[in-house]
């Protein structure tokens, strides 16, 4: 099995490197250019996707453990929404970004970065979690014991 | 300018039929994976409308979410399922094909009183478009107007879009995510959603 999926291995083990540094920049460049925290999300989520198929469930969740990525979940929706309120405390309406900063217009910069980095880490661990549930009901049904181990399509790689 | 116009057409048009045929063969082909690898096809050609119709952060998102995680979703889906479709009877041919008639000869009735296509006297680019395009820049300060949109103007549906989001995931794991657990309690670790 390990020789059979090695040009795959090593092909994505040089791809998943780049896919993440171009999900950051869509992140924090999306001001700028095209993108945003819900592309850049999908974009993160997608090089994990890559390391699940190729390397096994198994192993992906290794590198992300399920309570993490509930953690980020909520955590994403938890800072957009802790924005808001932040901008209440201090004064202003919900949302209202004007007053995070001494100028209207960083302090309008810092909201928007903040939440769009909400958006981005909740799309991520959505995406993933979405993943693993669908990749993990998939191996279970095929191979019930050895479950935990196997990814949809890799067929007991997950164990070398 | 003139052959600009021309080549925007020529792609719109091709992109269209492409899409249209894929169309075409999604409902025809009884291989589910075909469909769902045309789907993604489908999708990519979306995101290439998108582009030429200068939307580039609308075609980016179809192309990661529909060309790529959802494909993958859908092949995950096809491993729990079969990846054949069952053939149905054709019994109900006549009366489907009156109601889509009909349906398609409302929708063309309605489209009628639209604006054309880039009008500019038409409503939507008299509302609230002049003052982003003209003011944004002032009043957030971002080059990027479909940021300021997206995060400040409007940044209620943003929080309601990260929202839903959030509840697709939860549910997800409520119904297929923990039945692992039930069924293999005895062995040790997490489970693995």
């Amino acid at each position: 099995m390990m020789h059979r999926k090695f040009l795959l291995r090593v092909v994505s083990k040089l791809l998943i490197p780049f896919i993440l540094l171009f999900a950051l920049y869509v992140q924090w460049h999306g001001d700028f250019g095209p993108g945003g925290g819900f592309q850049a999300g999908v974009i993160f989520a997608s090089a994990f996707i890559l390391y699940g198929l190729i390397y096994g469930l198994g192993t992906l969740r290794k590198a992300l453990p399920s309570w993490l990525t509930r953690l980020l979940l909520s955590l994403g929706v938890l800072l957009y929404s802790g924005v808001g309120v932040v901008c209440m405390l201090m004064g202003s309406n919900f949302l209202d970004y004007y007053i995070l900063s001494h100028t209207p217009n960083g302090g309008q910069h810092i909201g928007i970065l903040l939440v769009e980095f909400g958006v981005g880490i909740t799309v991520f661990a959505g995406i993933v979690t979405i993943f693993c549930a669908f990749a993990g009901r998939a191996a279970a049904d095929v191979n019930p014991v050895d479950a935990p181990q196997i990814g949809p399509q890799t067929g007991g790689a997950g164990d070398d | 300018m003139n052959i600009e116009i021309i080549t925007s057409d020529l792609l719109n048009v091709a992109t269209l039929i492409i899409m249209g045929v894929t169309g075409i063969a999604i409902a025809r082909i009884r291989n589910l994976f075909a469909v769902v690898m045309l789907s993604g096809i489908y999708s990519l050609m979306g995101a290439t409308l998108y582009v030429i119709l200068d939307a580039v952060d609308v075609a980016f998102t179809e192309a990661a979410v529909g060309a790529g995680a959802s494909t993958v979703l859908m092949i995950g889906t096809l491993a729990l399922t079969s990846d054949r479709e069952k053939a149905t009877p054709n019994t109900h041919t006549i009366k489907g094909l009156f109601v889509c008639t009909l349906i398609f000869a409302a929708l063309v009735y309605g489209s009628i009183d639209m604006p054309l296509y880039g009008d500019p006297s038409a409503p939507i680019h008299h509302h609230v478009v002049p003052r982003y395009l003209n003011d944004s820049t002032d009043e957030i300060g971002l080059p990027n107007v479909v940021t300021s949109v997206l995060a400040s103007y409007r940044g209620y549906d943003t929080m309601g879009e990260t929202f839903v989001i959030f509840t697709a995931a939860v549910g997800v794991i409520t119904l297929i995510g923990r039945t692992r657990r039930r069924r293999k309690s005895d062995s040790a670790g997490e489970p693995k959603s």
